[in-house]
């Protein structure tokens, strides 16, 4: 059991953002997290994460508890993938991927060259060691998103959290993105990941929680929650869903189009 | 492709520098009204260094040579390091948690507290000891003055905290001109108005003995947090994501930057650009990274310090007030490197 949520409930002064969120995070899967703007799922993940404190319910990480542990302990526990990073400073891909060891560091001390030796490591296996020389400011989207999760790696935590990584990225990049925390996922890491996309949540993930309303609407595989129904609650959206080789693809299609109802002439 | 936006690596940077400093700490004790020989410098220093361990050298120069060296160069040189590392490293230090490439070591009102401290206390004609000491006590006052009231600030705490540290820093800026006002214009108001100025001139060795401890306690967690540092530039919750605890890192670098400002200014009076110029120059020959940028900021203020006090000292026969060179050469330098061509990748 690697991460579980149990009866989380979050306000922001009177607007209640989360309410009674449960769900287990399991070691070895992916897990998407869907739902529409506005729903809480950033919320969620701050909570999870350690940044929002005061929530009611409990989080366990590793079977620990998230309430009682130190910013430092927590970093070993869950790296964060961050949409996008900006960084005040010109750093090259080496500088940034090497703030991954931080949380292994003494608060006075600075990074050793067995530090940078995992650098190395974490840059190879995700395919940018080409690139780490390069300023950070100055590769595409896709290499920005690559580089955070080498920077995942180096921090040699069990649970990574990815905040809709594919959401600036094309169509190639995104598919890239997704089978790295697949594969990262085979590996036996916790992968949670917020998206904004159905099919590509039912094509990588393994289980898909759907939040509504800051509630979980269902949560379940792919096969369970990728529903006309579920769509409808989701997004106020009818949707047609084909299912294409074999139900190993589903693709959402909006009714008024699939029916031909579309205005365009 | 390299990467190509700065000149040196870390380690170049600090041989470099630190090279240039070594150099220039010797020929600051050339120069002076009063000259010393290399040969006869070599051995006063040489004699002070050896009695530490009960040697010593037998006496080839005379008295009046040693007295300019040990009782006035040798403390105005140092003086001239430390304030010059000081400043620096708060400016850079400032620079890296506010990330804003504009932040000044008075930022949060340190400088104007120093200015108002010291302006009381000459106003009410106390000793040139308790002058610093005043400069030193309000300007740590000051300062916290601004904490409490960026606590009962809404909204962003970073930005609460510099709009409290401008407006503090007006409001005693105020009290120092209501003071000036007040001054006797035959003796005070020139005084206080030379000490505003910022001067390493009348350099005392009691002087370094008052600052030399809290600039220690500020400048060693400044250099031994450097990595930190970095990793808070990613923006807070990404810091904290990664085991830095953004915010109690945020305060304890503030406190270290203060602390070396205030020492600073409460010794030499208002010295402008070291802590604005220093750091970006040596973020332009070194890169970002604070493991270099920090002791290569500490390294460079010093220098700049020193050769600008020896300009300060041997250019003019009265010594045109530091503050003002600093401001000279700092501002159309700082237009030189905002203008001047970046390598690019």
């Amino acid at each position: 059991m690697s991460v579980e949520v149990k009866d989380l409930s979050f306000s922001y002064g009177e607007r209640e953002v989360l309410r009674h969120v449960s769900f287990t995070a399991e070691a070895g899967k992916f897990l998407a997290i869907l739902g529409p703007n506005g729903v809480g799922k950033s919320t969620l993940f701050r909570c999870v994460l350690g940044l929002l404190r005061g929530y009611t319910g409990s989080i366990a990480v590793e079977g620990r508890d998230a309430a009682k542990l130190s910013t430092r302990e927590m970093a070993k526990l869950i790296a964060y993938i961050p949409q996008s990073s900006h960084p005040a400073f010109n750093y090259s891909v080496r500088d940034i991927v090497l703030m991954g060891t931080t949380s292994g560091l003494g608060a006075f001390s600075t990074p050793r060259r067995e530090d940078e030796r995992r650098v190395e490591d974490a840059l190879e296996k995700t395919g940018i060691a080409h690139l780490a020389d390069r300023c950070f400011h100055r590769i595409s989207g896709g290499e920005r998103q690559l580089a955070l999760i080498a920077r995942a790696l180096v921090q040699r935590a069990p649970v990574l959290m990815l905040d809709e990584p594919t959401a600036s990225l094309d169509f190639g990049n995104q598919l890239l993105v997704l089978n790295r925390a697949r594969e990262l996922a085979r590996e036996g890491y916790t992968v949670i990941q917020t998206t904004h996309n159905p099919e590509h949540s039912y094509m990588f993930a393994d289980r898909i929680l759907a939040l509504a309303g800051g509630e979980v609407l269902t949560e379940g595989t792919p096969r369970e929650v990728l529903t006309w129904d579920t769509m409808r609650a989701l997004y106020g959206v009818d949707v047609e869903i084909s299912s294409l080789f074999g139900d190993r693809v589903r693709v959402c299609t909006p009714e008024s189009v699939a029916r031909g109802e579309d205005t365009r002439a | 492709m390299k990467r190509r936006d700065h000149l040196l690596s870390g380690p170049a940077t600090l041989v470099v520098l630190g090279t240039a400093l070594v150099v220039c700490t010797l020929v600051s004790f050339l120069f002076g009204r009063y000259p010393v020989p290399f040969r006869e410098l070599c051995g006063i220093l040489g004699d002070r260094f050896l009695s530490l361990f009960g040697g010593g050298i037998d006496q080839f120069w005379t008295d009046a040579m040693y007295a300019a060296v040990w009782n006035v160069r040798l403390p105005r040189v140092l003086m001239s390091v430390l304030v010059g590392a000081c400043l620096s490293a708060a400016g850079a230090a400032y620079q890296g948690v506010f990330q804003n490439p504009m932040a000044a070591p008075d930022v949060l009102g340190a400088s104007a507290g120093a200015g108002f401290g010291a302006a009381l206390a000459i106003f009410f004609g106390l000793s040139s000891a308790k002058i610093t000491i005043a400069a030193f006590g309000m300007s740590l006052l000051t300062v916290s003055l601004v904490f409490w009231v960026s606590r009962r600030a809404k909204g962003e705490k970073t930005l609460g905290l510099v709009l409290a540290g401008i407006m503090i820093s007006s409001l005693f800026e105020a009290g120092t001109s209501f003071i000036k006002l007040a001054a006797d214009p035959n003796n005070k108001l020139p005084e206080i108005t030379y000490w505003l100025m910022g001067s390493l001139s009348g350099a005392k060795w009691s002087e370094i003995q008052f600052v030399f401890w809290p600039m220690l306690l500020g400048l060693v967690p400044l250099f031994a947090l450097r990595w930190r540092l970095n990793v808070l530039s990613m923006g807070d919750d990404e810091a904290r994501s990664m085991g830095v605890d953004a915010g109690r890192l945020r305060v304890g670098v503030i406190v270290a930057a203060t602390l070396v400002t205030a020492s600073s200014v409460s010794v030499s009076g208002m010295i402008g650009w070291v802590g604005l110029v220093i750091p970006h120059m040596v973020l332009r020959i070194c890169g970002s990274d604070y493991r270099w940028l920090m002791p290569g900021s500490m390294l460079g203020g010093a220098v700049f310090l020193l050769i600008v006090d020896n300009v300060s000292r041997n250019v003019t026969s009265a010594g045109i007030p530091i503050g003002i060179l600093t401001a000279f050469v700092g501002a159309p330098f700082f237009l030189w490197l905002i203008t001047g061509r970046r390598h690019e990748e």
